[in-house]
């Protein structure tokens, strides 16, 4: 547990390995037909993209590796895109990345 | 007219502890007659229906009601998120181990100060030394904890000691929240606002902690709304993301609201999703359409919708008024003469606080009567 860390603000690199921090819980709500995650006090409604990438967050697959599987699920998704979603999410505790 | 993300389940007012600055209601014999454990099944399952996503289980004190994990395991059971606000007393193991099979999500446990003399004054009983335990417990069973501190006159100058406290007991967030004045807190005012020398120093301390800490706890700082320059978006606009149901089954925007005068509604006569749509408690100042000036004209009004009706009412004895926290409000002078009467040159230092009771009898009321209106 104690070999994560989140990076408030920081850029993520290629080679690190995302996945949801422990508290965090991804779901979809019915009533809004929408990608949902859930945090203590918070709810983060997401778009299709964004929960395609966060289903690959799983601490195994690098985010060079989530690029690409975005890159040919949906051709609309830049690589920076991934970087900055992760980035922001990464930034308010909702993504954590395991180290090596 | 948007669904709500957060039901606020208030499942009794009977609290052991007796801050002062607690904003449960005064009228507190009025929430006696308790729902039930089917009724809040119920309720549960309405909001759920109706968009909402997380159940926050507060109070008073929430482990008071023996059927909470009856109650939290039909919030796990529909999906929703779920989120225990205590004061940890009551919070056994066997309690706590129960809880956790039952589903519940996340626990934020109250502290008073930093250490125990100042936390058991300020909580009316012997209590700092099993919240600790409390906490260690939750982080055992590995539950995400939140430690949240309400800052006042009384305990702000020691916000360093309340931060050192949450790293040492291993707290995911911690929520530095200054005090908000509804119900006993209101009656205590003059008693807990700080001066605004002493919200400086805590400020420092709070920006220098959250840079130090970023990597491993988020740390929340709820500002003093009346030294602000501009009001709080409260709740994020009047019955717009959030609503409150009372240990009686009252519905709500948000529990400050029992004290406007306002039809009550209740999950005991109406569907939830009913009372959510038409209830004049829930419309009356839902979007902006009900602003007056200056608000109405105002580039922020989407940003802070007016802010808090609540404030508005209890200052100035008119919900639709600006919030007078506002300084472009036509009331703000009410607001800065009791910032005045908080620093230096003003006679009212360190004033006792009133506890809140920690129960009262049951009212002889009629549980049908509508509450009495201030």
């Amino acid at each position: 547990m104690d070999s994560t860390r989140t990076r408030s603000g920081v850029g993520v690199s290629g080679s690190d390995r995302p996945r949801l921090a422990r508290h965090v819980r991804m779901s979809f709500c019915r009533r809004r037909q929408r990608p949902i995650l859930q945090l203590p006090e918070t709810v983060v409604v997401l778009n299709n993209s964004g929960a395609a990438i966060l289903e690959l967050c799983d601490g195994r697959h690098t985010v060079a590796e989530i690029v690409a599987a975005l890159g040919a699920r949906y051709r609309t998704v830049p690589d920076d895109e991934v970087r900055r979603f992760l980035t922001h999410l990464a930034a308010r505790r909702c993504v954590e990345f395991a180290d090596g | 007219m948007d669904s709500p993300f957060g039901l606020l389940a208030e499942l009794t007012y009977r609290c052991p502890l007796a801050c002062g600055y607690c904003s449960n209601p005064l009228n507190l014999a009025d929430y006696t007659d308790e729902l039930t454990t089917d009724e809040w099944r119920r309720v549960l399952v309405e909001a759920s229906e109706l968009g909402v996503l997380q159940c926050h289980l507060s109070g008073g004190e929430p482990l008071l009601r023996r059927d909470l994990v009856q109650i939290v395991a039909q919030a796990a059971e529909i999906g929703l998120y779920t989120n225990l606000v205590t004061s940890a007393i009551g919070l056994s193991r066997s309690t706590a181990e129960r809880l956790r099979a039952a589903g519940l999500d996340h626990v934020q446990i109250s502290i008073q100060a930093e250490e125990p003399a100042n936390s058991d004054r300020l909580a009316g009983i012997p209590s700092f030394q099993r919240k600790i335990e409390a906490m260690e417990l939750v982080k055992e069973l590995g539950w995400p904890l939140t430690m949240n501190v309400v800052l006042h006159r009384h305990n702000i100058d020691r916000v360093a000691g309340v931060i050192e406290l949450a790293e040492r007991v291993g707290a995911d967030r911690l929520e530095l929240a200054n005090t908000q004045y509804y119900g006993w807190a209101w009656r205590n005012r003059e008693a807990l606002l700080p001066s605004r020398a002493q919200l400086e120093a805590a400020e420092v301390v709070v920006r220098a902690a959250r840079q130090r800490l970023r990597e491993c706890m988020e740390v929340i700082y709820v500002v003093p709304d009346y030294y602000s320059r501009y009001p709080k978006p409260c709740m994020g606009g009047w019955a717009a993301r959030q609503l409150t149901v009372t240990p009686n089954g009252d519905v709500l925007p948000c529990p400050a609201a029992q004290s406007l005068p306002l039809p009550r509604a209740s999950v005991r006569v109406d569907p939830l999703a009913r009372i959510w749509a038409e209830s004049p408690v829930l419309t009356a100042f839902r979007g902006t359409d009900w602003m007056p000036d200056p608000c109405r004209s105002c580039d922020r009004r989407e940003l802070d919708f007016g802010g808090c009706r609540c404030q508005a009412f209890q200052l100035t004895g008119d919900a639709a008024r600006t919030d007078p926290v506002c300084h472009l409000s036509p009331d703000h002078h009410l607001v800065a003469r009791a910032v005045a009467a908080a620093n230096p040159g003003a006679p009212t230092e360190d004033l006792p606080l009133i506890p809140r009771p920690h129960r009262v009898r049951a009212s002889r009321r009629t549980p049908t009567a509508a509450p009495p209106r201030r």
